[in-house]
C-alpha cells in the first residue's frame, strides 16, 4: 500500500542550528506512528514543515505517492493534514462551533456552516467518543475537552492524517487513556495518526511504528512490537540512561516542615488550597503529584512566602512562617525555593547568568556592603557554582536567557542549594530539561536528601515523582487526596489524581 | 426652540464623529491593532475635506479625498504595526503628530490664512437633508420636536448611525467578522487555520481609515464650514474612551458615544451658566466624559476586557 506520507531528505537550518538533517520517513496509511526524541531533537520542526509552518531548505514531501509542495497551513489542510498543537490554537471567547468553523466557513455568511458543523459534531461524537457541547465557550472548558475541540477542528476540515504534538502533557492519566481510545478508533477507521512525544509509555501503549530522533537526525524507525522502552531510551540519548535514579533508603529525622490546615482562597473566594496538612522530615523527599492546576502552584507560593495563607499554619523549624508573607524573610530562615516557572520566577532572561545566580541573595554581605554590589564577588561566586553544577557554557557573563532549559535550571539549583538550606521546595525541576540534565538534577536532589535535608517536590511528571519521592501525596482540587509510598502503581495514583479516592469511599 | 430639543439635536450632532471614530477603532482593535491614531486620521481628513471642497467646490470630492488620505495614514500605521511589528502606540502617536503638523503647514502654504481653510459655500458642505414629507412636519406641535431631534441632519449622520447595526451584524454573522474577531484574540489560531493574519489586519485598518475619513469630513464641512487648527479637539481620544467603556462592542459603543455626545452638548449650553453662584468652568464640562470613563470602569461596570492579542505584533514562530 502506498504510504500516507513520505518525507524524503528533509533538511532545515535556523541560522547556526541544524534542526533537521536529511530526514527520510515513511508513514503507513491507517497506522499510529510515534515520533520520539528529547526536547530540541527536531520533532516539532519536522512536523511544522509537514504542516506548512516552515518550508524545508531541501527535500521532498509525498502524500499518497504524489509529490506535493506545502507552502502554508492552508496547503497542508487541503492535502488532508490536520495538526493538534501542543499549545492549543483555539480562540478562547468563541464557542466550540465557532472554533470548528473558523477557516472552513464555506461562504460569506457563517450561519449555514454553523448548522452543518453542529450536525457533523454529533456524528463525530458518536463515531469517535468525541463528545463536547457545541455551544460551550472554549475558554471555559477543561483542557481535555479543549484538546477534543482541536481534534474536531481537524476532522471537520477533512483531515486524513492527524499530527498530535505532545498531546498528553496537560492531561490526567484517565483523560490520556480516553485520548488513546479516540486515536485507536481513528486508526481503525482508516485515518493516519502521527504522535509526537517524549514519553516512552505512550509510544509503547498505542503506536504501531516508532521513529526516534536525536539532535536533528532520524536515528531509527522500528515496529513498536519489536522494540522495548530500554532500546528506545538508548536510541534517544545515544547512550544507556538510568530511567530510575539509584538511591538508598531514606533516613527520616525530625519534622522540618509542618503544614497544618492550610487554606488559601482566591479573590473569588474559591479555596484553591483547601485544608491541607502534611509534614516533611529531614532526610526525606516528599513528592506532590497531581494534574497541573490543582493547587500545587498555590501551595508552593504559600510555603515560599509569596502569598499569605487565608488560614492555617506553616511551621518551619518550630516557627510559623506563614504569617511572614515575605519570601525574603522565609529564605533567611533557611528555606530554598526552586520555582515552577523558571522563565518567570526563577531567573531574569535579560540578566547575566551571574546576576540571575544571586537573585534573592543580593543583600548578602559576601556580595557587597550597603547598596553597593561587588561585581567581582558576584561573578566569582557564579563561576564556582557553574563549575560545580556543570553549567554549560560556564560563562557567568552570558545572558541567562541564552542558556538551554537544563542549564538555566542548574543555575537556579546552584543558587538555591548553595546557601545550605534546611528545606528545599522545588517545583517541576525538570520541565523542559533534556535527559542528560534531568539525570544530573535528580542526582543532586537525592544527594541533598542524603545530607539530611528535607525536600518537598512538586511535579506533574508522575515518573519523576515516583522515582524520587520517599512519600507521595496526591493533590486534587486543592486537597490532598491521599498518601502513597513510592511503590504505588500508576493506576492507583492516576485515580487519586482524577479525584477518585478509595480512602474516602 | 425649546432647550431640550436643542440639546438633544446637538447631542446627535456631537455623537456622529464620536461613533464613527469609535466604530473605526472597534474594527481595528477587534483585529488586534491598537489605534491611538484615530484623532490624527480624523484631523487630516477634516483638513483634506475642507481643502478639497474649497478647491473643487464639491462636498463629495472633499469626502472622497478625505477618505483616501485617511486610508493612506491608516496604511502607514498598518505597515508599521503589521509588517514591521512596530509598537502600535508609538506608531499611533506618530500619526497624530504628523497629522497635526501637516494640516497646519499645508493649510498655510495653500491658503495663507494662518492654517485655516477658506469658508465654504453651501454646495461645498454637507448640510441637513430635506427629507420629503418629514421635514414638512417640523412645525407640527409635538411631532416637530421629534423631527428636529432626529431628522434635521446631514447624510453623514445617517450613515454614522446605520454603521452600528451593520458592524454588529457583520462581526457576528459573516465569515469576515468571525475571522476578524479570531485574529484579535488568537492570531496563531487563524494562521494555523490557513488564513492570512496580515490580510485580515490590513482590511481592518483600512476600514478604520475609511470611517475616520468620514468622521473628519463631518467635523470640518458638515458641523463647521472650514478647517481650523485642532478642530477635532480630542474626539478621537474620547472615542477610544467610549470603546473601552463599551467593551469593544458595537451597540454599547453607540450608547457610550450618545452619552459622551450628550455631555458635550450640555457643556456648550452650560457655558457661562452659574451653579451656586460660581461660574461652571468649561474645562470641567469637557473633562466629564473622561472622568466618567475612569469612574465607571473603576467601579461600576466591572472589568473591560480588550481583545487578547490587541497591541501585539504577530510573530509566526512558536
Amino acid at each position: 500500500m502506498t504510504p500516507a506520507i513520505e518525507l524524503i531528505g528533509i533538511d532545515k537550518r535556523f541560522g547556526a542550528v541544524h534542526a533537521n538533517k536529511d530526514i527520510t520517513l515513511e508513514i503507513a496509511q491507517g497506522s499510529i506512528h510515534g515520533i520520539i526524541g528529547e526536547n530540541g531533537a527536531g520533532k516539532s520542526t519536522l512536523m511544522s514543515i509537514l504542516f506548512g509552518f516552515y518550508s524545508a531548505d531541501k527535500g521532498e514531501i509525498k502524500i499518497k505517492g504524489r509529490p506535493v509542495k506545502i507552502k502554508s497551513s492552508s496547503d497542508a489542510i487541503s492535502f488532508g493534514i490536520g495538526m493538534v498543537h501542543q499549545h492549543f490554537m483555539l480562540v478562547d471567547p468563541f464557542t466550540v462551533l465557532e472554533n470548528v468553523v473558523l477557516g472552513a466557513e464555506g461562504g460569506r455568511l457563517i450561519g449555514p456552516a454553523l448548522a452543518k458543523a453542529r450536525e457533523e459534531l454529533t456524528r463525530l461524537a458518536r463515531d469517535y467518543e468525541l463528545e463536547v457541547d457545541p455551544d460551550a465557550i472554549v475558554g471555559e472548558l477543561p483542557v481535555g475537552l479543549q484538546q477534543r475541540v482541536e481534534i474536531l477542528k481537524a476532522l471537520f476540515k477533512g483531515a486524513e492524517t492527524l499530527i498530535l504534538d505532545e498531546p498528553t502533557g496537560v492531561l490526567t492519566p484517565d483523560e490520556a487513556d480516553h485520548l488513546f481510545r479516540i486515536l485507536g478508533q481513528l486508526r481503525d477507521q482508516g485515518k493516519t495518526v502521527i504522535l509526537i512525544t517524549h514519553k516512552l509509555r505512550e509510544i509503547m501503549a498505542i503506536t504501531d511504528h516508532v521513529s526516534v530522533m536525536r539532535r536533528g537526525e532520524m536515528v531509527a524507525t522500528k515496529e513498536t512490537k519489536k522494540t522495548s522502552v530500554e532500546e528506545l531510551a538508548e536510541l534517544m540519548v545515544g547512550r544507556r540512561v538510568l530511567l530510575r535514579v539509584k538511591k538508598g533508603k531514606a533516613k527520616p529525622g525530625q519534622v522540618v516542615l509542618d503544614v497544618k490546615n492550610l487554606t488559601w482562597k482566591d479573590r473569588k473566594g474559591v479555596a484553591r488550597v483547601d485544608n491541607v496538612s502534611f509534614t516533611v522530615r529531614s532526610g526525606e523527599i516528599v513528592g506532590i503529584a497531581g494534574v497541573s492546576g490543582n493547587g500545587q502552584s498555590e501551595l508552593l507560593e504559600l510555603i515560599s512566602g509569596i502569598s499569605k495563607p487565608s488560614s492555617g499554619q506553616i511551621i518551619f523549624e518550630g516557627k510559623d512562617i506563614g504569617i511572614l508573607g515575605d519570601p525574603r524573610h522565609v529564605r533567611e530562615e533557611g528555606l530554598a525555593h526552586v520555582p515552577e516557572d523558571r522563565q518567570h520566577r526563577g531567573l531574569i532572561a535579560s540578566f547575566d547568568a551571574s546576576e540571575s545566580g544571586i537573585l534573592g541573595w543580593q543583600y548578602d554581605e559576601s556580595l557587597g556592603r550597603g547598596f553597593r554590589l561587588d561585581r567581582q564577588a558576584v561573578v566569582a561566586r557564579s563561576k564556582k557554582d557553574m563549575l560545580e553544577f556543570d553549567v554549560r557554557p560556564a560563562d557567568p557573563l552570558l545572558r541567562s536567557g541564552k542558556f538551554s532549559g537544563g542549564n538555566q535550571q542548574k543555575i537556579i539549583l546552584a543558587r538555591e542549594i548553595g546557601r545550605d538550606p534546611d528545606l528545599l521546595i522545588v517545583g517541576q525541576p525538570t520541565r523542559g530539561v533534556d535527559i542528560g540534565a534531568i539525570e544530573f538534577i535528580h542526582r543532586r536532589i537525592i544527594a541533598l536528601r542524603d545530607e539530611g535535608k528535607a525536600i518537598l517536590l512538586v511535579s506533574v511528571e508522575l515518573d519523576e515523582i515516583r522515582s524520587l519521592s520517599d512519600r507521595i501525596l496526591v493533590m486534587f482540587a486543592g486537597r490532598i487526596m491521599g498518601e502513597r509510598g513510592p511503590e504505588a502503581n500508576e493506576r492507583e495514583l492516576g485515580l487519586l489524581m482524577a479525584g477518585v479516592s478509595k480512602d474516602a469511599a | 426652540m425649546e432647550l431640550y430639543v436643542e440639546i438633544l439635536a446637538s447631542t446627535i450632532r456631537y455623537t456622529v464623529p464620536l461613533i464613527l471614530a469609535c466604530i473605526a477603532g472597534l474594527w481595528s482593535e477587534r483585529s488586534g491593532i491598537v489605534d491611538i491614531g484615530l484623532e490624527g486620521k480624523m484631523l487630516i481628513a477634516a483638513f483634506v475635506a475642507a481643502s478639497g471642497a474649497a478647491v473643487y467646490g464639491s462636498a463629495w470630492i472633499g469626502l472622497g479625498l478625505a477618505i483616501l488620505t485617511s486610508v493612506g495614514f491608516a496604511l502607514i500605521h498598518g505597515y508599521a504595526a503589521i509588517n514591521q511589528r512596530g509598537n502600535q502606540v508609538v506608531s499611533g502617536v506618530a500619526i497624530n503628530m504628523l497629522a497635526a503638523g501637516l494640516a497646519v503647514v499645508l493649510g498655510n502654504e495653500w491658503f495663507r490664512e494662518g492654517g485655516r481653510t477658506p469658508a465654504l459655500p453651501p454646495e461645498g458642505r454637507f448640510l441637513p437633508l430635506e427629507i420629503p414629507g418629514i421635514s414638512a412636519l417640523a412645525d407640527v406641535p409635538g411631532l416637530g420636536a421629534v423631527v428636529k431631534i432626529f431628522f434635521s441632519h446631514s447624510i453623514l449622520t445617517y450613515v454614522a448611525f446605520i454603521l452600528v447595526p451593520v458592524t454588529a451584524w457583520a462581526l457576528s454573522r459573516t465569515r469576515f467578522g468571525l475571522r476578524l474577531r479570531a485574529v484579535g484574540e488568537n492570531p496563531h489560531a487563524v494562521d494555523t487555520a490557513g488564513i492570512s493574519v496580515a490580510r485580515l489586519r490590513y482590511m481592518a485598518v483600512i476600514i478604520a481609515g475609511v470611517l475616520c475619513g468620514i468622521a473628519g469630513t463631518f467635523i470640518s464641512i458638515s458641523l463647521s464650514s472650514s478647517f481650523v487648527r485642532d478642530i477635532t479637539a480630542g474626539t478621537g481620544f474620547m472615542a477610544l474612551a467610549a470603546l473601552i467603556f463599551a467593551n469593544w462592542r458595537a451597540w454599547p459603543a453607540l450608547g457610550a458615544c450618545l452619552l459622551f455626545g450628550f455631555l458635550q452638548a450640555s457643556g456648550t449650553f452650560l457655558q457661562g451658566k452659574h451653579l451656586l453662584g460660581v461660574e461652571i468652568p468649561v474645562q470641567f464640562i469637557n473633562m466629564l466624559p473622561y472622568l466618567m470613563t475612569v469612574v465607571l470602569l473603576a467601579g461600576f461596570i466591572g472589568k473591560s476586557i480588550p481583545p487578547r492579542a490587541s497591541g501585539l505584533p504577530y510573530i509566526k514562530d512558536r
